[in-house]
């Protein structure tokens, strides 16, 4: 009788822990905070883990990429269209060197991923192991936080915090780094959520007079230009957004990570700003008289030189993260916080306006941008297909629905340029970091992710060999997303740029390149090439019909160029049509 | 914009977590600036650790690197201040041969006049330890330099501001 009383007892006070191991852990904490899939590839100083990821199998989806590089990128593509947090698992040593380019884009594009990495046993640190890399060292640099555990207890707290961290206000990646020994290590387990963290504050307090100033500004403006940036879309702040430029009518241009928070057909959208950005809202930058940015940092591929950058505009930038008010751009009134909550207050302090002669001067020069560059990119009359003519009927086949995930270069700014977004979190690319290979893994998971979604990804024939391993996941998976590779046999922006400023010398820029229907067909994908004008209209149709992934290459012209532009050190109102 | 070069004494309050040494010294190195002494202690609040940098830079990049520490999830705060500021002091020690103490009649008065203490003394050596700012020190090296010096080492810079750091308020809100 005693004996049972004293087991109730025992019982009652762990109710509310179980002993389980910390690779078990690792697994159940990731369940907690709502993983239903991860990417990733096994090897020894992480075997624990996926010996639990085996047993929990119908709960969690562990997807074998074909290098650490592309469970990275594929858990940036699953964050990017979810808003939630991708996350990737490699081992020590290589598995975890190889997360670091995805790790650093993650970082500089603000996307939530949460890596974790094995690590050799905690008695073995610092004695050059095998498979030992000082993954924490080495990821600095390029997380929002990191940290090593060496103790299975640590588990739950510090993941719980790698994933509130990841997620919160601006958002990044966190590494972290699990000693073999941790793994098997046994101990009372309990997980409660992250609540906040005493040295961080994710969104800073909204000042009332800031955003008072910044609507002063604005009634006054008679010439305001926004430019918004992916901030609309991390907050969620698309419908906000939407009220405050059709209350205050005021032209919206977006920079390469902020399109597809409103609709491209949108009558306020002016485009894209930047080095391939569109004519007129590079142009009138320079003569805006209220700059009004929004979630966005001022890139030096958006401001080109800054000496001569919108020098005539008073700039209010609403920004969630302090480090980036006068960072590059100085601001006359900085409002922190939250873009959804600041726009909100902002809307009731608006005016209502319509600024038509300014909208003007953006349709007369969209008007010249079309005689000279988009007529030709999208209507061309020479004989060689142009990448927007490939988009074009990308937009018609898609209807605007479409996911586009772009990898970098020529093909990324066409692809960002013409492509129409009819739903927000719809363009994903390497905006940033500029990695090549990006595309292919983050459409994996941007389609896992939204299953229900078409993800139609864009390559060059240059970055698609990056990551075209990738591939075998595709197959194995039976991910149905769409390959589109632009192939013009060059490194194609480099040599644009060996063309324009280096007189031709294509130094390393051509590619021989392989059978890529062959190569896509080895996998098991349907493939087609496409060469003619006359059949790329029912190629791309065919390439939308099929229910299951499918590879479509198109010969694009060799040596077209992406057109406008702003040259390195020139100012935005110098953009060059030809 | 101003392109003078003042020197700033930063002042990290962190948790006192592996790694942070890194993280903090990534900022400068990325940006390819020098740090010109470092030192990290216990601070005035319990588990809060306190950090003093001295660093050669523009008021504009001070401005932009105090974000970038800030913005990371373990620091505190951070704060920049010029030497008008704030009130500090650095620490040296000399190792010196101990024949010199009694065949150099200068040395005692170097010593006497610099404020230096001596720490300890033995047949063979005998320890000096002078705390002051840097001009100070680096004068009473170069006065004891002359007669040969086994061993020296300077601290990194400690300082306190003139104006409260409202850290511990910070903290309970």
């Amino acid at each position: 009788m005693k004996e049972t009383e004293t087991i109730q007892i025992v019982r009652k006070e762990t109710a509310t822990t179980e002993r389980i191991s910390g690779s078990e852990a690792v697994i159940k904490c990731l369940l907690a905070e709502g993983v239903d899939i991860l990417y990733g590839y096994p090897g020894g100083a992480i075997m624990p883990v996926y010996d639990e990821l085996y047993k929990y199998q119908d709960k969690i989806h562990h997807v074998l990429t074909r290098h650490e590089q592309g469970a990275t990128h594929a858990a940036q593509g699953y964050a990017r269209i979810s808003g939630k947090v991708g996350v990737a698992i490699a081992t020590s040593g290589p598995g975890a060197t190889n997360l670091i380019t995805g790790i650093a884009d993650a970082q500089i594009d603000s996307t939530p991923m949460v890596c974790i990495t094995g690590q050799v046993g905690s008695q073995l640190l610092g004695s050059d192991a095998f498979q030992e890399t000082d993954i924490v060292g080495i990821s600095t640099p390029v997380t929002k936080w990191n940290h090593q555990i060496t103790k299975a207890s640590e588990i739950p707290e510090v993941l719980a915090k790698a994933f509130y961290i990841a997620k919160s206000g601006r958002p990044g990646p966190v590494l972290i780094d699990i000693t073999k020994d941790a793994q098997f290590e046994e101990f009372d387990f309990k997980y409660e959520k992250c609540k906040g963290i005493r040295s961080y504050k994710p969104v800073p307090e909204t000042d009332k007079n800031s955003l008072k100033a910044a609507a002063e500004l604005i009634n006054k403006a008679k010439k305001p230009l926004i430019i918004w940036g992916q901030g609309i879309i991390l907050s969620e702040a698309e419908e906000a957004f939407k009220a405050v430029i059709e209350k205050a009518g005021i032209p919206a241009a977006w920079t390469i990570l902020g399109v597809s928070a409103i609709p491209t057909s949108h009558p306020l959208n002016v485009g894209m700003v930047g080095m391939h950005g569109n004519y007129a809202p590079n142009v009138l930058t320079n003569e805006c008289d209220v700059l009004i940015a929004i979630g966005m940092r001022f890139d030096d591929r958006v401001t080109g030189n800054l000496e001569s950058y919108a020098k005539q505009a008073k700039v209010i930038h609403f920004e969630i993260d302090p480090a980036e008010i006068d960072k590059n751009v100085k601001t006359d009134v900085a409002v922190l916080g939250d873009a959804k909550s600041s726009l909100k207050a902002l809307l009731p302090l608006l005016n209502a306006n319509s600024h038509n002669d300014w909208h003007h001067k953006f349709k007369a020069l969209y008007e010249i941008e079309f005689e000279k560059v988009i007529k030709n990119d999208l209507h061309p009359t020479k004989e060689s297909l142009t990448m927007g003519e490939v988009l074009k009927e990308i937009n018609i086949h898609t209807k605007g629905e479409a996911a586009i995930v772009s990898d970098v270069g020529q093909h990324q700014m066409v692809a960002c340029r013409y492509a129409n977004f009819n739903t927000t979190k719809s363009n994903i690319t390497s905006g940033g970091l500029g990695t090549m290979g990006f595309a292919l893994p983050a459409a994996i998971g941007a389609k896992m992710a939204a299953p229900e979604r078409e993800v139609v990804m864009i390559a060059g024939d240059g970055g698609y060999q990056m990551t075209i391993q990738e591939l075998g996941t595709i197959f194995q998976q039976k991910v149905p997303v769409k390959i589109v590779v632009l192939n013009n046999e060059f490194l194609g922006m480099v040599r644009q740029w060996q063309q324009l400023f280096f007189d031709k010398r294509y130094a390393s820029t051509e590619m021989v390149n392989p059978d890529f229907v062959a190569i896509a067909k080895g996998y098991h994908i349907d493939a087609k090439k496409v060469t003619k004008r006359e059949d790329l209209k029912n190629a791309v149709k065919e390439m939308i019909d099929c229910k299951g992934p499918y590879f479509l290459e198109v010969r694009v012209e060799k040596e077209g160029n992406v057109f406008p532009m702003i040259p390195t050190g020139a100012s935005v109102s110098d953009i060059r049509l030809e | 914009m101003s392109t003078e070069k003042n020197i700033y004494t930063v002042t990290i309050y962190t948790e006192n977590n592996i790694g942070l040494l890194n993280r903090i010294s990534a900022i400068f190195q990325r940006r390819h600036i020098n740090i010109e002494s470092i030192n990290s202690s216990v601070s005035e609040i319990e588990n809060v650790s306190k950090w003093t940098l001295v660093v050669k830079l523009h008021v504009d990049s001070m401005k932009r690197i105090i974000g970038q520490i800030e913005k990371q999830v373990e620091v505190i705060k951070a704060y920049y201040h010029t030497d008008e500021e704030t009130i500090y002091q650095e620490s040296c020690l000399f190792k010196i041969k101990s024949d010199l103490l009694f065949d150099e009649r200068q040395i005692q008065n170097i010593i006497k006049e610099s404020n230096a203490r001596i720490v300890t003394v033995n047949k063979v050596f005998f320890v000096l330890e002078k705390s002051g700012r840097k001009e100070e020190i680096e004068l009473l090296y170069r006065e004891l330099s002359v007669f040969g010096i086994m061993q020296f080492t300077r601290s990194g810079r400690v300082a306190v501001t003139k104006n409260e750091m409202k850290i511990s308020t910070m903290l309970k809100a």
